[in-house]
């Protein structure tokens, strides 16, 4: 038995309590996220196809399982069997290494975000920060491509969406502000809680909601500010010279910001895991149920915007971010700060 | 207050919330698609698709080799060769139709003194070779035979507006 012991030490109870446990409790809820979250953007491109052809009287994938179900898991077998082309003249280092950046970083955000009460891999204190500095950080993956695609479609779209996204970071910075300013707190779980003694915050913030919503878009480079990769100027913007699972990596990247981004608004503005009225039909639900619904509610927003609007003009989509965002965004921050002081409703840490 | 009026409606976001209403609505109405290999859409008598040689219903062949739609043919698409047959009535020995180069026009079947050369209803022939596209006459008679209930029906249903 010692001889057996010492062949397995992984096995025996104490190692198993000091050691592999603690890992393996770090290890699995986050291969859980990120499986559930790959299994969500592919489930979401489905859904995508789905809604846009619905509101244009079409039917959409409906011939690979049944309503077409298997649709994403055959598109995504496509992209891993196909050739990885590098262009001749690309900067191959770090060609692969835009992809692999963007990819990383649309995951790693995932850490703070808290699913249920409690159900978070990292509680920060700094969470908003975080996500903010992650976020910025996501910029740098779009430019790498663009710059070392060494194509001039590549080039503008990069520089495009670099532009883009710093420019709209500005004014969700802002209306983040005056969340955390309502709430009290830094931390995500932190700004849920805070809701749940208050209201939730789109009913005094909803001009702010609309504004985070919009920027979101447009920080997700969605449609109508899909300008990074519009079609008929740049063929496709940044991911143009990309191929296979390079480019795979882009779009998991960027369908997981859209869902990142929706979290964030339902945690923001929409309460989180909580119930909408506090009675029992609704509390039996379990919150992360609760949160669920409302991400797909915000995706749902995400995609009938991309079916409705028309893309807008560089210059139109700059001066909304710079002339009207930002002052809209900047004034409502003196505004709440004003109205917490004023009544004395500024939170208590 | 036409000022007051377009500022409301700029900062409401009227427009906007109107457009989303209306693709919201559009998403529950019905499907104009169709499920085309298993759903097919409908055809005028008309249609100009696939050719075909007809016969009278003796089995004779109608074409007499006048070569009128050799004539005609804007593509000349059609090659006609012709000889006496045995019984001595005047008959095709060839009649090749090269379908990579139809425009499927209809003047062949316009110029046809006999109703022999036709465009039938059918449009799903395609090939995996060119070759399989250069239809020759038994190919056209046999498209003839096959579908030649179809292209009566087309013909007198037609029949009044010629």
């Amino acid at each position: 038995m010692t001889e057996a012991n010492s062949l397995w030490p992984l096995l025996s109870t104490d190692s198993w309590a000091n050691s592999l446990w603690p890992l393996l409790s770090i290890v699995l809820p986050i291969a859980l996220i990120v499986g559930l979250l790959m299994l969500g953007v592919a489930y979401l491109t489905f859904f995508e196809r789905k809604i846009i052809a619905a509101i244009q009287l079409r039917k959409g994938p409906n011939v690979v399982g049944p309503f077409g179900l298997f649709q994403p898991l055959a598109d995504g077998l496509k992209l891993l069997l196909k050739e990885t082309v590098i262009p001749a003249w690309a900067n191959r280092g770090v060609f692969i290494l835009a992809p692999l950046l963007t990819f990383t970083l649309a995951i790693m955000a995932w850490a703070v975000i808290p699913f249920d009460e409690g159900w978070v891999i990292a509680n920060i204190n700094v969470g908003i920060l975080y996500l903010f500095a992650i976020s910025s950080a996501g910029v740098y993956g779009i430019i790498m491509a663009g710059w070392a695609s060494n194509s001039k479609y590549a080039f503008l779209g990069g520089l495009r969406s670099a532009a883009q996204m710093v420019s709209y970071e500005v004014s969700i910075g802002f209306v983040l502000v005056t969340v955390l300013m309502s709430a009290g707190t830094l931390n995500l779980s932190g700004i849920v809680n805070a809701q749940e003694k208050g209201i939730w915050y789109i009913v005094p913030h909803f001009p702010m909601f609309v504004v985070f919503f919009i920027s979101a878009l447009a920080e997700t480079n969605r449609a109508p500010f899909d300008l990074p990769e519009a079609e008929s100027e740049l063929v496709a913007g940044y991911n143009v010279e990309y191929s296979a699972m390079t480019f795979g990596m882009f779009f998991l990247g960027e369908y997981a910001n859209m869902i990142l981004m929706s979290a964030l608004g339902a945690i923001l503005f929409l309460g989180g895991w909580l119930p909408p009225v506090n009675v029992v039909p609704f509390t039996i639900v379990p919150g992360a149920l609760w949160f669920f619904v409302k991400i797909v509610v915000l995706l749902f927003v995400f995609l009938w915007v991309r079916a409705t609007f028309p893309r807008y003009r560089y210059d139109q989509l700059m001066r909304l971010g710079w002339k009207i965002f930002l002052p809209i965004s900047l004034s409502w921050v003196v505004l709440t700060a004003g109205v917490l002081v004023a009544f004395d409703f500024l939170p208590r840490g | 207050m036409a000022f007051l009026d377009r500022t409301a409606r700029v900062i409401l976001l009227i427009e906007l919330v109107k457009g989303m209403t209306l693709t919201f609505r559009y998403m529950f109405k019905k499907k104009v698609t169709i499920n085309y290999p298993f759903e097919k859409g409908p055809l005028s008598p008309r249609f100009r698709g696939e050719h075909a040689l007809r016969r009278y219903t003796n089995g004779e062949e109608r074409c007499i080799a006048c070569k009128l739609c050799e004539a005609i043919c804007p593509s000349q698409a059609i090659t006609i060769e012709a000889n006496p047959r045995a019984d001595g009535s005047r008959r095709t020995t060839k009649y090749d139709i090269d379908m990579t180069k139809c425009i499927y026009c209809g003047y062949c079947q316009e110029a046809c003194p006999v109703d022999a050369i036709v465009e039938g209803q059918n449009f799903e022939f395609s090939a995996e070779t060119r070759e399989e596209l250069m239809y020759d006459k038994e190919k056209l008679l046999e498209n003839g035979d096959r579908w030649e209930a179809a292209l009566a029906t087309c013909i007198s249903l037609d029949a009044p507006y010629r």
